[in-house]
């Protein structure tokens, strides 16, 4: 099997043997017994701990629950400063979590959660920070600022979370380089390794947005925004 | 210069960090990795409390200590179980998403050992949720995170004829820079040695057990590391973990002829040792769980359905999981006193890493997750308050020229041996020899292979000269870790002449209650390893 890896901007083919195998037993056959300088980060090998996210044939994968075909391409993640080969640094795409408010403010008592609201966030909280959706993501082509999809979907989680007691201050957090921003293309959905929806998330902390008095600042700007209060004839 | 330095970001560092921001310190955490990569994400099981009306807080200090096999400190395992309810009261607070019950109290199942429904879970992503959770709250709390730090040694310096711990030296993957920190405290955080058994182990390949080789070359003692638990069902293939809580459900193990042949729910050790014998026996063991139903395997065991699928090619709802036990968590680690503190001053350790003997001789599933709650809690604490009389200095120690000097020196290594092969030789040497039974010729003779491999280091070495993101050389260095863990493990299993827990001597089948009643202690003295006993200070037999 042939593997083609993006190393730097330049292609590196490898030739393996291995048959029925993840890309990361690939990665690591490489590295351990054709060339020690190949570099990629990895962990856990059950797609829990989100280090080994790629794209392959330009489509974000974990390369520890995909099995590589004969000619795949291999690429770094986009959108995040490229470390070496496939390593990048994801210091600035986790920054947004802070920005986004990502984290549970609670009252002394806390309601009970019913099975059905601990459902409401569950595939949401089963997020691993791999960024394969911030990588999908196209909007960072023109605002590096967006707090971006993994963040957003982070924030929602507590948004929707019953416990949580400052649902104003999350919703706040997020409508400056946030959910407006989002064009709902959803490029990050297909692509998330845990089935997560993060342009969904979105959509809901638009309505929920809407209901605590934001609007669209695209619509807001049309002379102190659109009246739909009243009819006028 | 910082109050305290945590190293390691995994849950039990986190957990420090926040305790120790709330007692006033000036905190920052260093980690090899980011902190949601660490190991903790791979918990699956759940976290012990004793909150069901069928349960009790004696009843869980009872299993506790029945399943630590007379090594467990009886203190240390009452305020272990005692403060559950409230760990995890405290976990809810900050919002980890448990699931939740009919009565919507936070829902709990039975693994292994336990007589009760005691282990609080989120799906089979208890571990992944608390930590990630933990780390929202850390930056809510605004603590400092150094990513991607390896850890090469500790800093130390005489005060007032004491030797003391003042900082840690470190490589930064992203630039290949050694920097060092300054702390009045250390807190060691830094996971276990699993990976010792290489591919037979279900942890992440960072768990190589750099801090307690780090505190070993510092002089500090570790203890019971002959103490290894084998987790009964890892996949036979690829060795990754199938949670307890399959068998918790009502999972039974078949063997080859497809019969049911022991009691599924006994603790780790016992099983493991059961399902080996049964390997040797009848050529194979499969967990069944296509009783449980595809509805119930979706709900609470979504992962395992899908790591089954990818890495052994079979569906859990419709067929037998094949599988083996393999190294699982090492309960051994840095000797630590009921302050959390190690033998070297200034320096704390929790979590993996550290020996708080509550475990014991073999750990109960679902007390991890627990463990690095309520001491991460305690560290985090003493550790802040510890720094607050401390009179330490800006620098101190002149450990990082020596460490320079040492990375100089690798580049001088000759690169004759493949250090990747030799790593896959010690796994199966550990495996074989070093495993779930052992005997005194095998024993011997791994620690013969393993002091050859030390000797030949300088012919391995590192070909990747980049100075940026070299893990060529940091797996380097997590092998030497690795290699000198290697050996305490083996002279304390040698030591031991008798079976206690996950040490299994086949040459000396019984506990023996005259003699190792009592927790090993490994030192390095001149580069050479001692080994002593100390009796358990205060133990209730169950």
């Amino acid at each position: 099997m042939t593997i083609n890896i993006m190393r730097n901007g330049e292609k590196s083919v490898y030739e393996v043997a291995e048959q029925d195998a993840t890309l990361l037993q690939v990665l690591t056959e490489i590295k351990t017994t054709q060339d020690t300088s190949l570099s990629f980060a990895s962990g856990c090998r059950s797609s829990v701990c989100g280090s080994c996210a790629v794209r392959v044939n330009g489509k974000e994968v974990l390369a520890c629950a995909y099995k590589p075909q004969s000619g795949d391409v291999v690429e770094p993640l986009r959108n995040v400063p490229l470390l070496r080969d496939l390593v990048v640094d994801m210091e600035k795409a986790l920054s947004f979590n802070k920005v986004a408010k990502s984290w549970a403010i609670t009252p002394e008592t806390l309601p009970l959660v019913t099975p059905d609201a601990a459902e409401i966030n569950e595939v949401q909280s089963d997020c691993i920070l791999c960024g394969a959706c911030y990588s999908a993501c196209p909007v960072y082509a023109v605002n590096p600022e967006f707090i971006g999809p993994f963040a957003l979907t982070r924030n929602w989680r507590y948004v929707s979370d019953v416990r949580e007691d400052d649902v104003a201050g999350k919703i706040a957090a997020v409508q400056s380089n946030g959910v407006w921003d989002c064009t709902l293309c959803g490029e990050c959905v297909p692509v998330c390794p845990q089935g997560i929806a993060p342009k969904s998330d979105i959509d809901m902390l638009r309505n929920k947005s809407n209901v605590l008095g934001y609007m669209d600042p695209k619509y807001a700007s049309f002379g102190g925004g659109l009246d739909f209060g009243a009819p006028s004839f | 210069m910082l109050d305290v330095l945590v190293i390691g970001s995994g849950g039990a560092g986190m957990v420090a960090a926040l305790s120790a921001k709330e007692a006033g310190a000036n905190v920052a955490v260093v980690g090899k990795s980011y902190p949601t990569r660490s190991q903790t994400c791979m918990a699956q099981g759940g976290i012990n409390a004793a909150m069901g009306e069928d349960d009790s807080i004696e009843a869980h200090i009872a299993d506790t200590l029945k399943s630590s096999q007379g090594l467990g400190d009886a203190d240390a395992i009452d305020k272990l179980c005692r403060e559950g309810v409230e760990a995890v009261a405290w976990l809810d607070h900050l919002g980890v998403p448990f699931s939740r019950s009919a009565e919507s109290t936070i829902a709990q199942r039975r693994l292994g050992g336990a007589a009760a429904d005691r282990a609080c879970y989120a799906q089979d992503y208890t571990g992944l949720k608390i930590l990630h959770t933990l780390y929202d709250n850390c930056l809510k709390a605004e603590i400092d995170f150094y990513n991607e730090y390896f850890l090469l040694e500790l800093l130390t310096q005489e005060r007032e004829n004491e030797k003391e711990v003042c900082g840690a030296v470190f490589k930064v993957l992203k630039t290949g820079e050694v920097v060092s920190l300054y702390a009045k405290t250390v807190i060691m955080a830094t996971g276990g040695y699993s990976r010792v058994y290489d591919h037979y182990s279900t942890n992440a390949t960072g768990s190589s057990g750099d801090g307690l080789a780090v505190a070993l070359r510092a002089g500090v003692l570790l203890s019971d590391m002959e103490f290894v638990q084998f987790h009964p069902t890892g996949l036979k293939n690829a060795s990754i973990l199938i949670s307890e809580s399959a068998r918790g459900a009502g999972g039974h193990l078949l063997n080859a002829h497809g019969e049911r042949f022991t009691d599924e729910l006994q603790p780790r050790d016992a099983l493991s040792r059961a399902i080996n014998e049964e390997i040797k026996k009848s050529g194979a063991v499969f967990l069944d769980i296509r009783h449980l139903g595809e509805n119930f395997i979706d709900h609470e065991l979504p992962q395992e359905r899908k790591l089954a699928k990818l890495y052994e090619n079979i569906d859990p709802v419709t067929d037998i999981i094949p599988i083996k036990p393999v190294a699982h968590y090492t309960m051994g680690g840095i000797a630590v006193d009921e302050n959390a503190e190690s033998t070297l001053n200034a320096l704390f350790a929790v979590g993996e890493c550290a020996n708080h003997n509550v475990h014991g001789a073999n750990r109960l599933g679902g007390n991890s997750l627990l463990e690095l709650v309520v001491f991460g809690k305690e560290v985090g604490r003493n550790a802040a308050i510890a720094a607050k009389v401390s009179k330490a200095i800006e620098v101190c120690g002149d450990g990082e020229v020596e460490v320079i000097e040492y990375l100089e020196m690798i580049k001088s290594y000759t690169n004759e041996v493949d250090f990747y092969k030799k790593r896959s030789e010690l796994g199966e040497l550990f495996y074989h020899f070093a495993g779930i039974e052992r005997n005194e010729k095998g024993l011997s003779s791994a620690l013969e292979q393993v002091h050859g491999m030390l000797h030949e280091l300088p012919k391995m070495g590192v070909l990747d000269s980049s100075l940026v993101y070299n893990t060529n050389l940091i797996e380097f260095l997590e092998f030497s870790n690795m290699l000198h863990l290697a050996e305490v493990m083996l002279v304390a299993m040698l030591e031991r002449r008798e079976s206690r827990g996950a040490h299994a001597r086949e040459d000396y089948p019984e506990r023996d209650e005259s003699l190792y009643s009592a927790h090993s202690g490994v030192l390095l003295h001149n580069k050479r390893v001692e080994i002593g006993f100390s009796k358990v200070t205060r133990k209730e037999e169950v």
